[in-house]
């Protein structure tokens, strides 16, 4: 019975996801055709880049940009879906060869930071949760801070106690784990702090339920009530903003990665709108949607086993 | 309705956010209810202490008030607060330290940053409320067809709406920013039409509450017509829990504008902006850190007041006390 409740919600969130994706892939096709001009030769890199007659050509019967627009509509989809993203004429290769490049250092980032966040968050909720005004009155005043300063701002500070003030860690490169701990650290502290603004009061209000004053008087500590009991209801909560968190990531590693001069996808979306790459900023969207639509769908497996 | 993530209007996204998280409750009843239990006893608020909380919160917000309206003032008549251009270059006083004629000193053109700082509040203020009035426009627009619409319409506008979503709001403004070129303007739009899913979302979820509340029926029922029942009555009605969100979303309006010159993509050279002053002073960091922190502690400033501003008025509408 439960691993047909199971399936039904895979199947559902996965057609759910689909369109999104279809939904997506719509809007980078649309954006192909709102550039000013020719869009051959837009993909190509514009007038500047003086792509050969016989390259534009090539470009032209690819996408068929002389059929009438619901064909080329379709010759997109089709190409999408033998995972062709077309090619970047600034990297001379495949988008999906450029973008499985940069891959890695910004999953590694991606991962450490939700690791970081999640546990930092958690550390914080539950050591001030139920202490009082004055404890959740200084945590207010800190979160509300680190959620506003702009990330790259919060990024140079560290940047410059850091590595300029205080030279222990370095400021730039991919080079081991120390080059790491400065772009988590930047990427993980507002978002921690937005998880405590969300867990707090979930938490402030577990810990008034009876079965916290049962278990108390059943002799268990302070510590281990939270622990064990007051922690499961923060799983919910954290599992609602995993979307919130994943958009934040990689938007967040288009600016930390070029605070840091870190290799990675942010670096190259940013790289590829400077350069008007309009091949490889819409392959990296479409990679972001897929990867938001996959985090989701893990998410809503994860929450319907939690809470069947 | 199946959406993709599983409650919209709960789900913070990073502009509004500090407005959509529940703030921690107020300081009375809430936190220190268990008041019986050995690690709260005696810990209640006292009449003194909430009065004092009463007053410090009423100074954050008047401060907050007072530092908007002079970057307002920056932003309107920069002539009033600085005499210097902000891209006059000074012969040989690169990276000058404060002085008299340069309350601030020189960057490393020899420009004075000071001038360059107040000149630069236009850019970033008309990005941020340039960039809200887009979202909270273009959001409404869709939230209110969506939400009026039958369940084709409601689910077609919605689809759209969990795609924009998909796409990091940085993702989507660098889309528009490729097809359109680099620049204040394309930026102001760019970060607008990335705030337009979160905007339609709450403006949906509130006119689904609306329009089955009695007041709309009997408009109904009195003949009025589709339209005018959508603009002069459920709009309204709708809109106004949108007023604090859309407070904190200029913040984070001003903040992703700065990111984009910050990456070269917004304001371009020699144009005094706050994102950019930062991108160029970067390499002067271990010499003049003086030339980060000012346009740094521009930009945070700016994002707090607005903030505390708005959570001030969401307070207000909530019918709640300021601290």
């Amino acid at each position: 019975m439960r691993a047909l409740a199971l399936g039904r919600v895979v199947a559902r969130r996965a057609l759910s996801g689909v369109l999104v994706l279809w939904g997506a892939a719509t809007i980078t096709f649309a954006a192909l055709h709102t550039v000013k001009g020719d869009p051959a030769l837009v993909l190509m890199g514009g007038e500047e880049a003086n792509p050969s007659p016989e390259a534009l050509a090539a470009v032209r019967e690819e996408y068929g940009f002389d059929k009438p627009l619901w064909v080329q509509y379709g010759i997109y989809f089709s190409r999408l879906l033998h995972g062709n993203l077309g090619d970047s004429y600034q990297q001379h290769r495949s988008v999906l060869s450029a973008i499985g490049i940069q891959l890695g250092p910004t999953i590694v980032l991606a991962l450490s930071t939700a690791v970081v966040a999640v546990v930092l968050a958690l550390a914080v909720a539950l050591a001030t949760a139920g202490r009082g005004p004055t404890v959740a009155g200084a945590v207010n005043a800190v979160t509300t801070v680190l959620s506003s300063v702009p990330g790259f701002v919060l990024g140079i500070a560290l940047l410059f106690v850091f590595s300029a003030l205080l030279p222990i860690l370095p400021s730039a490169g991919n080079a081991g784990a120390a080059s790491l701990v400065l772009p988590v650290v930047t990427l993980a502290l507002p978002i921690a702090a937005h998880l405590v603004q969300v867990l707090q009061p979930e938490l402030d209000e577990v810990l008034e339920q009876p079965f916290i004053l049962t278990a108390r008087t059943r002799g268990a500590s302070v510590a281990s009530t939270k622990i064990r009991h007051a922690l499961r209801h923060c799983l919910m909560p954290i599992a609602t903003m995993t979307g919130f968190v994943v958009a934040g990531l990689l938007g967040g590693a288009v600016l930390v990665e070029t605070v840091f001069s870190r290799q990675g996808l942010g670096r190259l979306a940013t790289a590829a709108v400077s350069n008007q790459d309009l091949s490889l900023v819409l392959g990296v969207v479409l990679f972001a949607a897929l990867v938001f639509v996959l985090v989701n769908l893990a998410v809503d497996v994860v929450y319907s086993l939690l809470d069947p | 309705m199946t959406s993709l993530v599983s409650d919209p209007t709960l789900l913070p996204s990073p502009p509004d956010a500090a407005g959509t998280a529940p703030v921690p409750a107020p300081p009375s009843a809430a936190v220190t209810a268990p008041a019986g239990t050995p690690e709260t006893a005696g810990r209640a608020a006292s009449p003194r202490r909430r009065a004092w909380r009463g007053a410090a919160a009423r100074i954050t917000v008047s401060l907050s008030g007072v530092f908007l309206l002079a970057l307002l003032v920056a932003a309107l008549f920069p002539g009033l607060l600085t005499r210097q251009d902000p891209v006059a270059v000074t012969l040989g006083v690169p990276l000058s330290p404060p002085s008299a004629g340069h309350p601030l000193g020189t960057d490393e053109a020899g420009r004075d940053v000071f001038s360059r700082l107040v000149h630069g509040a236009g850019a970033s203020l008309g990005i941020g409320f340039g960039a809200t009035l887009i979202a909270v426009v273009g959001g409404a627009l869709v939230g209110l067809i969506a939400g009026l619409g039958n369940r084709l319409v409601d689910g077609f506008f919605m689809r759209a709406v969990d795609c924009l979503v998909a796409v990091p709001d940085l993702l989507l403004a660098m889309i528009v920013i490729t097809v359109s070129g680099a620049g204040v303007v394309t930026a102001l739009v760019a970060v607008g039409v990335a705030g337009i899913p979160s905007v339609a979302r709450i403006v949906r979820a509130q006119t689904h509450q609306v329009r089955v509340s009695p007041y709309i029926e009997a408009a109904r029922i009195l003949g009025l017509s589709r339209t005018t029942v959508a603009l002069r009555h459920v709009l309204p009605n709708a809109f106004r829990p949108l007023i604090p969100a859309v407070a904190l979303r200029i913040g984070g309006a001003i903040g992703a504008g700065a990111g984009l010159s910050f990456l070269g993509l917004g304001a371009q050279p020699p144009r005094p902006e706050w994102g950019a002053m930062i991108s160029t002073g970067r390499n002067f960091l271990v010499n003049d850190p003086l030339l980060v922190l000012w346009p740094a502690l521009a930009i945070t400033l700016t994002v707090l007041a607005t903030g505390t501003l708005g959570r001030a008025l969401k307070r207000r509408l909530e019918g709640r006390d300021l601290a």
